[in-house]
């Protein structure tokens, strides 16, 4: 168990900056998702730590060791890969033992760490079996058995789960949550999935185009997204982002298609308002919108575009002007709307962006 | 979805049909013929020439006379020279040297992969006639690049095809023919997924245990296939003679150069020579047996 250190990481393939100047404190024991869209970082940024690919400039460090030039065996960390990387032409005992072997510890000391592993993590029944006599998800905790076993300082996901389907990818996700509670070991964890980043991580660093854009708990991200990309991003549905312009004298908001919204006490409570006529972008979370049959004070027009049952709560596609507004209703039962509606935000729960997409307030 | 023929049997037997007049034309006939032909006596010259005689097993017992067959020039010595030959140029220079440069190159990109790729492909697409005169030309005692070379080291100009001619022959034929074991084992590494080897590095595997844990078992497939092609192959390769004529003192002399002195050189004893045809068919049929049975066993045991 170690803290994981980036001080200003850069990795460039050719001329695409993969890892734009990262710096980054994973603490001990902490589990954090690196979460962001593909071609964004991520993944390298874990190779980087397992010294799969080199930083070109910057330094790394696992506890107080710069592990910056040292290579993959030196770093004592283990990896689960996506796709597994179990060995077909391998037992699972073999398989989840291979790391304890290329150490040189015996075939007896191997079965016996190899079974106290597998009882815990329910895969005892098939350690004489071959990978392709496994379903996928008997795969995918043999590829975390074999981490497990390793007792490295770290563990590092690249997608686990999602080779996995919907189903078994909840379980997975629960299973590997209280692993990491059960053994505490330094985590850090590639995902696109926000759900999943969410769920598991104690922080999130949100990346894109090799820049962190935020890090902070999955609350604190979701609460005060930092800028448009991260708004966007976590949250599902995301967050109703509204292009417009800001009239500060007036206390208005004013929609790229004309459409005014009252913006109340929202820009004078602001130690950073945004100027008058500057462009902004207003977010509002589907489920801080309520929707009205009638004309309401301080509500905007639109037309009802869909109506989504989700089961435990239904969504609500509005058309104002050009855009497409989500409202996310808590309730099961569909409500019964006419075709033209009225929203109303809830503007204390809204986010002013700039326009290079920060946050002000 | 089911499966229907398009064609009846009869249509699908008309389209085999010229493929199988070939087959039969250019490889049965002439088969069955020197299969004949090693019973008798048949000359190309002499009174045997249009008069031969069924003469039993008498060519079968000339190749395996025990008193004299080591002897260079005898059946006995061409397979020895020609298993030493098998076994230096193909199983270790050709099947050797592909895995070698393939995995030396896995994962890798750029100028140094490409030259050498290019480089031993030239070598193997090459003419044989061009590639042999090249070799003449290089391997020269006092014009050679070799000699040239280590002359200007001070090590010497040895007379290669002279003084080292099955040598010679080894290094010329594993440096003609590892192209097809460097394709194949580059194309059955790029199978294997980067993850496996990553694993591996991670887990804190050297670079012999990843070869011997993970490279060679997920490759043996390729390489037991690669094997008997290769020796099959080198086993009937007739090229070295362009080098050494089979000399000096036929101690180059493979099976096929044997074959070939036999029955179109000197007494054109083309009755000795179906005999030894026969013998060497006999041989690549086992090889060939051996190769089946191991492929149908890796199929029945994945």
């Amino acid at each position: 168990m170690s803290q994981i250190t980036f001080e200003n990481v850069v990795k460039r393939f050719g001329s695409v900056v993969a890892v734009d100047n990262v710096t980054l404190t994973i603490g001990e024991g902490e589990f954090v998702a690196l979460l962001g869209p593909s071609g964004c970082g991520k993944t390298t940024t874990l190779r980087l730590i397992a010294g799969l690919e080199l930083a070109d400039q910057g330094r790394i460090l696992i506890g107080d060791r710069d592990v910056t030039y040292l290579p993959p065996a030196a770093r004592d960390v283990a990896m689960v890969f996506q796709d597994y990387a179990l060995y077909p032409h391998m037992t699972i005992l073999d398989n989840i033992g291979y790391p304890l072997k290329v150490r040189g510890v015996s075939r007896a000391e191997r079965a016996r760490r190899v079974t106290e592993v597998a009882r815990e993590l329910q895969i005892a029944n098939l350690l004489e079996r071959r990978p392709s006599q496994l379903s996928g998800g008997q795969q995918q905790r043999a590829s975390v058995a074999r981490a497990v076993v390793h007792q490295a300082v770290a563990f590092l996901f690249d997608e686990p789960l999602s080779n996995l389907d919907a189903q078994l990818r909840l379980e997975a996700r629960a299973f590997l949550k209280h692993l990491q509670n059960e053994l505490g070991v330094t985590t850090v964890y590639v995902t696109h999935d926000q759900a999943e980043a969410m769920a598991l991580a104690d922080r999130i660093v949100v990346m894109r185009l090799g820049k962190i854009m935020q890090i902070g708990t999955p609350l604190e991200v979701y609460r005060n997204p930092a800028n448009t990309f991260v708004a966007s991003f976590i949250g599902s549905p995301p967050m109703n982002l509204l292009s417009g312009t800001a009239l500060v004298g007036q206390g208005q908001f004013v929609m790229d298609d004309e459409t005014v919204i009252d913006m109340g006490e929202v820009y004078r409570r602001m130690s950073r308002p945004p100027l008058d006529g500057q462009e902004i972008t207003l977010g509002i979370r589907p489920e801080h919108i309520t929707i009205h049959a009638e004309p309401h004070p301080h509500a905007i027009p639109g037309q009802l575009y869909v109506v989504q049952p989700m089961g435990g709560e239904t969504l609500v596609n509005v058309r104002v002007g050009s855009k497409l507004v989500t409202v996310r209703l808590f309730q099961d039962e569909p409500p019964a709307l006419p075709d033209q509606v009225w929203l109303k935000p809830a503007l204390d729960a809204s986010f002013v962006y700039g326009a290079d997409g920060e946050r002000l307030s | 979805m089911e499966r229907r023929a398009i064609f009846s049997a009869k249509v699908g037997f008309l389209f085999l049909a010229p493929a199988l007049a070939f087959v039969a034309v250019f490889l049965l006939y002439p088969f069955v013929r020197v299969f004949l032909l090693s019973f008798t006596n048949q000359t190309l010259l002499g009174t045997t020439a249009p008069n031969p005689e069924w003469v039993g097993f008498d060519n079968y017992r000339r190749l395996f006379d025990f008193d004299r067959w080591m002897r260079l020039g005898e059946f006995g010595s061409a397979l020895k020279i020609t298993t030493q030959f098998v076994i230096g140029s193909a199983l270790i220079g050709q099947v050797g040297l592909g895995l070698l440069i393939a995995w030396a190159f896995y994962r890798k990109k750029g100028v140094l992969r490409e030259t050498v790729y290019t480089l031993v492909i030239m070598a193997w697409i090459i003419p044989e006639t061009v590639v042999a005169f090249t070799w003449v030309a290089f391997l020269d005692r006092d014009f050679g690049t070799l000699n040239a070379l280590l002359d200007a080291v001070g090590l010497g100009q040895p007379d290669w095809l002279f003084k080292h001619p099955l040598e010679s022959i080894i290094l010329f034929n594993s440096w003609r023919g590892a192209a097809f074991s460097l394709l194949l084992f580059s194309s059955a590494l790029e199978t294997i997924p980067p993850s496996y080897i990553e694993t591996a590095e991670v887990a804190g595997a050297n670079a012999w245990q990843k070869f011997r844990d993970i490279f060679f078992p997920l490759l043996r497939g390729h390489i037991l296939t690669d094997l008997i092609l290769i020796t099959l192959w080198t086993f009937n390769v007739f090229t070295p003679f362009l080098l050494t004529g089979g000399g000096p003192a036929r101690r180059t002399e493979l099976v096929s150069i044997y074959t070939y002195r036999t029955a179109f050189h000197g007494q054109h004893e083309f009755g000795k020579g179906g005999a030894i045809a026969v013998v060497m068919m006999l041989i690549n049929f086992a090889l060939a047996l051996v190769y089946l049975s191991l492929i149908r066993r890796r199929r029945v045991h994945g």
